[in-house]
């Protein structure tokens, strides 16, 4: 087991209550920074709760969490900026075209002009949708939402990628193109100097295992393994 | 943290961008406000008002126009997600609610602009009352803008929006009402505008937003948390 101080998460019997109804309980986890960690598990599991904890949009109920040395939720203000989370939702302006919706986070987060317009045409341009970025976010399907949002959870080169289902809506090539901005860490074509540490949901069991470092498989109601 | 004033000027921008392409808010509230103003001069069934009168319905017109944009302010962070997105991002909370305050000062004022000569032209027979009476319009949107973005964040979450917003907020109000329609009247006498208790109605408005902006830049932290 690495030593608690390089893992980007350390994770102590958390638990989490939605009303009277445990979502997540008795999870142990310590994830070594710059690895991959796939989350499986049936619907209703806990995986996006999970997800959503990490990225501090959810308290937990009990236990530790600590998350790149920050103990929540006490010292989650010490995180923002440095997570990158796609959930289920796009988190996408529907009035805004993708571009200006891009533009927008990295006004929200402090990137440099300049450097915020390189960064968005480069992966505008990697996910194959440099042109149709300029249409409003509205008349987008699923896929084009998605790839945009895959867009706006790496823009501020996060230490930290939290990925619920990060290819779903993806046909083929949109998958293939978000590996190089959501793939293994040590395969990510924005090569960070710092580590980057990786958590997806899955689905797909096989392809999780293969494509990860560790596996943490949830039941209802806790752990498997 | 971004610099909080880069965030504030997005947030801002972004509003102003999405308003001015989908026209949401504005359109419903200068509507809202010219035909209620209609209402009132065939329900009235008077081509002049002054004083207390006319304060009453210039004021009450403006409220309710105001709750149509107060609905709807924080609409697109509810539906789109955009308040997760702000939790994640490294900027100040509080800055979120000063921003969407800002708009919905630039949405009234906006709104003014329009609906104000309308409603002269209905009801005035003396427009001198009109330019002191903007100083009363700017203090008054201040306490709205501070107290319809606190309330409608607060709202925004539950089904029942719609009815949550009047009923949280008009009873808060109320003291801002009395202090705005105490300073409009004497403005809008028949025989031109007087002065009578207007500095002291002015300072009761100003202390209302300086309350309510501290309290909504204090707790708004408290209000985005899970």
């Amino acid at each position: 087991m690495p030593d608690g101080s390089d893992n980007a998460i350390r994770l102590r019997n958390l638990g989490r209550d939605y009303g009277e109804r445990p979502a997540l309980e008795g999870i142990e986890l310590d994830l070594p920074e710059g690895s991959s960690l796939a989350v499986l598990g049936p619907n209703g599991s806990g995986k996006s709760t999970l997800l959503r904890v990490l990225a501090t949009l959810l308290r937990p109920s009990r236990g530790e969490v600590e998350v790149l040395g920050c103990s929540l939720p006490n010292d989650s203000w010490k995180l923002r900026g440095r997570i990158g989370y796609l959930g289920h939702e796009p988190l996408l302006y529907e009035d805004l075209t993708g571009r200006e919706n891009l533009e927008f986070q990295a006004r929200l987060y402090g990137i440099p002009a300049g450097l915020a317009a390189e960064r968005i045409e480069s992966d505008l341009g990697t996910l194959g949708m440099g042109r149709r970025a300029n249409y409003r976010v509205s008349d987008y399907s699923a896929g084009m939402k998605q790839r945009i949002a895959i867009c706006r959870a790496v823009l501020h080169r996060p230490a930290l990628l939290l990925l619920d289902e990060p290819e779903s809506n993806l046909d083929p090539e949109g998958r293939e193109a978000a590996r190089s901005l959501i793939g293994h860490p040590g395969q990510l074509a924005w090569g960070s100097e710092a580590p980057v540490t990786r958590v997806a949901v899955s689905h797909e069991p096989e392809k999780a295992r293969e494509e990860s470092d560790r596996v943490l498989e949830l039941a209802i109601g806790g752990v498997v393994a | 943290m971004t610099p909080s004033r880069q965030a504030f000027t997005a947030i801002v921008a972004k509003d102003l961008r999405t308003e001015l392409r989908t026209m949401r808010s504005l359109p419903a509230m200068i509507l809202f406000a010219v035909t209620t103003f209609i209402i009132f001069r065939f329900g009235l069934d008077r081509t002049a008002l002054s004083g207390s009168l006319a304060s009453g319905v210039i004021w009450t017109t403006l409220l309710f126009a105001a709750i149509l944009g107060i609905n709807r302010i924080f609409l697109p962070e509810r539906e789109e997600g955009g308040f997760d997105a702000f939790r994640l991002a490294p900027v100040d909370r509080p800055v979120l609610f000063a921003a969407k305050a800002a708009v919905l000062f630039l949405y009234l004022a906006v709104l003014e602009v329009i609906v104000v000569p309308v409603f002269a032209v209905f009801f005035l027979q003396d427009w001198g009352g009109l330019i002191p009476l903007v100083l009363v319009l700017l203090a008054t949107n201040l306490g709205f803008a501070a107290l319809g973005t606190l309330i409608s964040s607060m709202a925004v979450n539950s089904r029942a929006r719609d009815l949550l917003v009047p009923l949280l907020l008009l009873p808060l109000v109320v003291p801002l009402m009395i202090a705005a329609t105490g300073a409009t009247s004497p403005l809008l006498d028949a025989g031109g505008p007087s002065y009578d208790k207007f500095g002291t109605w002015l300072l009761v408005l100003g202390l209302y937003d300086g309350v309510f902006c501290l309290v909504g830049y204090a707790v708004f932290d408290f209000l985005l948390e899970d």
